[in-house]
């Protein structure tokens, strides 16, 4: 963005944040907000990020929205219905402009499905939807190849873009619409949206300056958050610092070292959320023998402390798991609470014939999870207890993904949050039986291969009777529980903090993606 | 004297060379850049594409050539992140750094010439002993040890209870040891002043001013305590030298043998081991800069390596290079300023 765009773009802010135009009292409000990191790019289909999708929500809205108990808000799209086994027709939000002043229609819904398809990164996701079309221009109808039940868990991934504003080429004759990798694309770098906030100035990894979009359609908000200064501070401690010194007033990301220190402190308030990512670890079956027998693997789950690691080294910041799916998720089965049973383990060895144990080496990350390598260290601990002798090595995170590649190790750390929010894409990334040609398992690090529990969640997934599939997905949890297919640990928690009076409480939820535009912000000292 | 630059010229040529090869040949060990691209869940077949788009799967001598014909026309490749020419992010960053070590340095220099020079000339006097104690600690706090507190007592605040409340001396004892934190804890703040080009300064603002302030005593913090113990082990002996003795007998002023005859002879290893230092501080803003979110090289430096941004990471490696060149070249240039009996030659001795 040129400096004159963004000097227009801060005078009409500034001559518009005096008569605010919101239906509450509140003042107009600048948040600054400390991320853990940044949008990488601002072509929210050129990276699946953490970043980029929170990004998303500031400058873009969805079709429909998450909301904190997993239920779908409506966004752009009003209404939805399933027309036939394979088509859905949704209903869209009339009288909504883009920032460019275009006016939104069922022509963009089209073209950002068609665009999806085209990124690298959500080419998987959108794989079962075949074609959208607009039926009118409030009327969009998305078929699906097949009877596909999670087509408006994906439609939160759907942020209609501005086809207009994307569309024709550059000066120097790139297509405006295209989607390049790490390149500098105009889409990287110019925005349309229709969510509640402008990009008015960035300077990547050093700071994203907002401004609330005046036309926003969303007039029945009581948000009134007028300006947005997000820097990116990775360094833990200091992203804490700054909070607490009320440099900013909001941060994500509290590590478990500081939980304490925040809700203490008088003026930042901790808000905890159960989380969604299940942290776990993988036995290789195809270097060692003795995790083809399922005693085995059993006897590693039992001599595993889920509870023990959840509160004493996770200090209660995380939720001990016995199964993939947390509670809220289809396949979320009650029966499957963590086992512990350190004497059956050590019985379950003898039986299988590996009384006096074996070695095993074992590689974890050291910077990707919550004490990830304290985590690891704890477990090599608890196996030494069955004679399992254990050789660990922790690594930075760029260096640990090319190392899991290789599957060179016995026993592997990994944590996984599901893209859809539903059960069957855990199955299908961390235990469906490994094919390289369809990309299944493709983070099935040992191997593990149970073709019954593959063609359960394979049917429930062209099941659309949505009880009938979660009893199947229920059942499928049930059965990795019973072959231990997969170590299961806890899902770890989210922490954010903000400032007193910045009531981020109702916006932020265990998708991790705060929902900004509907943030209220009551300062005390402003009256 | 024109020998002496094109020699060190061909220094850097060589140093650089070297760094680019060592770089190259240990990128495999720095972290898949395509990990960092592409969400979890994109398939193996969709980074296949993008390792053959990037050039990663060629040999490593057909890289290298690629590499090395466009870094001699100043190409020094893309950064991944941030979707720019390395140089160009390099150049973006460059200004923040050299604005964190120009004010560390000048801390530095203001205070540890007279720290140095008095502890020399009264070393029995308990306020030389108390700043000899001082800067052992400071010498073995690490940078970001010191930052943290740093920003806890200036910027977060500190609440001293120690004392009982009720009686007047302990609750004026509280008082001054607690402090208000006022301070900001990161970030060049909004006080910066554009010069020219990508070059923003902190130093012609008030509120630029409060931002440097902590991020360079904590760089500083590291070097100070070297500083005046160096000076002050010169200054000793340089007292003990036979002129020194003999412009004393001469009756020549007390000051004037300390700062200008004493002083100027203490300034020469000082001067050496002060460039090399500055090099060094170089890679010590690293971790201040981290602390402290300071958006300079050595932060961006450390995101490229957590993100395993290879073409960044390599410039960098090369800039540092040539920045200890060139800081040695000066530092020779001055000391033959100061000592004229130092000839500066292209030829060895």
């Amino acid at each position: 963005m040129t400096f004159k765009k963004t000097l227009l773009a801060s005078v009409i802010g500034a001559a518009l944040t005096g008569t605010a135009l919101l239906p509450t009292t509140a003042s107009a409000e600048t948040l600054r907000i400390g991320y853990s990191a940044d949008p990488e790019t601002l072509d929210i289909h050129e990276q699946l990020s953490g970043g980029v999708l929170r990004f998303s929500h500031l400058a873009f809205d969805p079709l429909v929205r998450w909301t904190k108990d997993f239920e779908f808000e409506p966004r752009l799209a009003t209404e939805w219905e399933q027309v036939d086994d394979t088509t859905m027709r949704m209903t869209l939000r009339e009288g909504v402009k883009f920032h460019s002043g275009n006016d939104f229609t069922a022509e963009d819904v089209v073209w950002t499905i068609e665009r999806l398809k085209e990124s690298p990164d959500y080419r998987g996701i959108f794989e079962p939807v075949e074609s959208a079309e607009a039926v009118d221009d409030y009327t969009v109808e998305i078929k699906t190849s097949e009877p596909y039940p999670l087509l408006i868990n994906i439609a939160t991934y759907i942020f209609p873009m501005d086809r207009e504003y994307y569309s024709g080429e550059t000066d120097d004759g790139k297509d405006k619409g295209e989607i390049e990798k790490s390149g500098n694309s105009y889409a990287s770098r110019n925005v349309s949206g229709t969510g509640p906030f402008q990009v008015t100035d960035r300077r990547q990894g050093v700071r994203v300056e907002f401004e609330r979009f005046d036309d926003y359609w969303d007039t029945e908000t009581e948000g009134n958050v007028s300006r947005i200064e997000l820097t990116p501070i990775s360094e833990n401690a200091s992203r804490v610092a700054a909070l607490l010194s009320g440099d900013v007033d909001f941060i994500d990301a509290v590590p478990p070292n500081d939980l304490d220190r925040v809700r203490d402190a008088d003026d930042a308030n901790l808000i905890e959320i159960d989380g969604t990512r299940i942290i776990g670890f993988q036995m290789n079956e195809e270097r060692v023998e003795a995790f083809q027998d399922p005693r085995v693997r059993q006897a590693v789950d039992l001599a595993i402390n889920q509870e023990g690691i959840a509160d004493r080294l996770m200090r209660g910041f995380a939720n001990p798991a016995g199964q993939l799916s947390p509670e809220g998720y289809s396949g979320y089965n009650s029966d499957l609470t963590p086992r512990h049973d350190l004497e059956r383990a050590q019985e379950l060895m003898a039986e299988a014939g590996y009384e006096d144990g074996f070695e095993i080496e074992m590689i974890a990350p050291n910077n990707r999870y919550v004490n990830d390598a304290q985590i690891a260290q704890a477990v090599s601990n608890m196996l030494a207890r069955i004679n399992i002798d254990v050789d660990l090595r922790t690594m930075p995170l760029a260096q640990y993904w090319p190392e899991y590649d290789e599957r060179e190790s016995d026993m592997a750390m990994i944590g996984w949050h599901a893209d859809t929010e539903d059960t069957a894409n855990f199955f299908q990334y961390l235990t469906f039986c490994r094919d390289e040609e369809s990309g299944a398992g493709q983070y099935n690090y040992g191997g593990y291969c149970n073709e019954e529990i593959d063609k359960l969640v394979t049917d429930a997934d062209n099941e659309t009777d949505l009880e009938k599939r979660n009893e199947m997905l229920q059942e499928a949890e049930a059965m990795l529980y019973e072959d231990v297919g997969f170590i299961t640990l806890h899902w770890q928690n989210l922490a954010y903090a903000a400032a007193e009076g910045v009531d981020v409480e109702p916006v932020v939820n265990a998708i991790d993606f705060p929902y900004l535009g509907d943030l209220v912000i009551d300062r005390e000292d402003d009256e | 004297m024109i020998a002496f630059l094109i020699k060190r010229l061909m220094h850097a040529v060589l140093v650089m060379f070297v760094i680019s090869v060592l770089a190259f040949a240990i990128q495999d060990n720095l972290g898949d850049p395509i990990q960092q691209m592409v969400g979890q869940s994109v398939p193996e077949s969709e980074r296949e594409e993008l390792r053959e788009r990037f050039g990663l799967n060629d040999p490593f001598l057909v890289q290298y050539t690629r590499f090395a014909l466009n870094a001699l026309q100043g190409d020094f490749g893309y950064s991944y992140f941030y979707r720019e020419p390395a140089l160009d992010v390099i150049a973006l960053h460059l200004p923040a750094t050299l604005e964190l070590v120009f004010a560390a340095t000048l801390i530095i220099v203001l205070l540890s010439v007279p720290i140095g020079v008095y502890s020399a000339i009264k070393p029995r006097s308990p306020i030389s002993k108390f700043f000899m104690g001082i800067s052992i600690v400071g010498i073995s706090i690490p940078v970001f040890l010191t930052a943290i507190v740093l920003i806890q007592i200036f910027s977060i605040g500190l609440t001293v209870s120690l004392f009982p409340e009720s009686t007047a001396w302990g609750s004026w004892l509280n008082g001054f040891f607690s402090t208000e934190g006022s301070m900001p804890s990161f970030g060049r703040g909004d006080g910066t002043v554009p010069v020219f080009g990508y070059w923003e300064t902190n130093f012609a603002s008030w509120e630029g001013m409060r931002n440097i302030i902590l991020p360079s005593v904590s760089l500083a913090s590291i070097m100070l305590p070297l500083f005046i113990r160096l000076i002050r082990a010169e200054m000793m002996e340089v007292l003990q030298s036979d002129y020194v003795k003999y412009a004393r007998a001469k009756g020549i002023s007390m000051r004037r043998v300390y700062f200008v005859h004493a002083l100027k002879n203490t300034m020469l290893p000082v001067i050496t081991v002060g460039g090399v230092q500055i090099g060094t501080m170089v890679a010590y803003t690293i971790l201040t800069e981290t602390v402290f979110q300071w958006p300079g090289m050595g932060l961006m430096f450390l995101d490229a390596i957590n993100r395993a941004d290879i073409p960044l990471i390599i410039a960098y490696l090369m800039i540092v290079g040539i920045i200890f060149v060139v800081t040695n070249t000066i530092v020779d240039l001055i000391y033959g300023l100061v000592n004229p009996t130092v000839k500066l030659t292209g030829k060895p001795a």
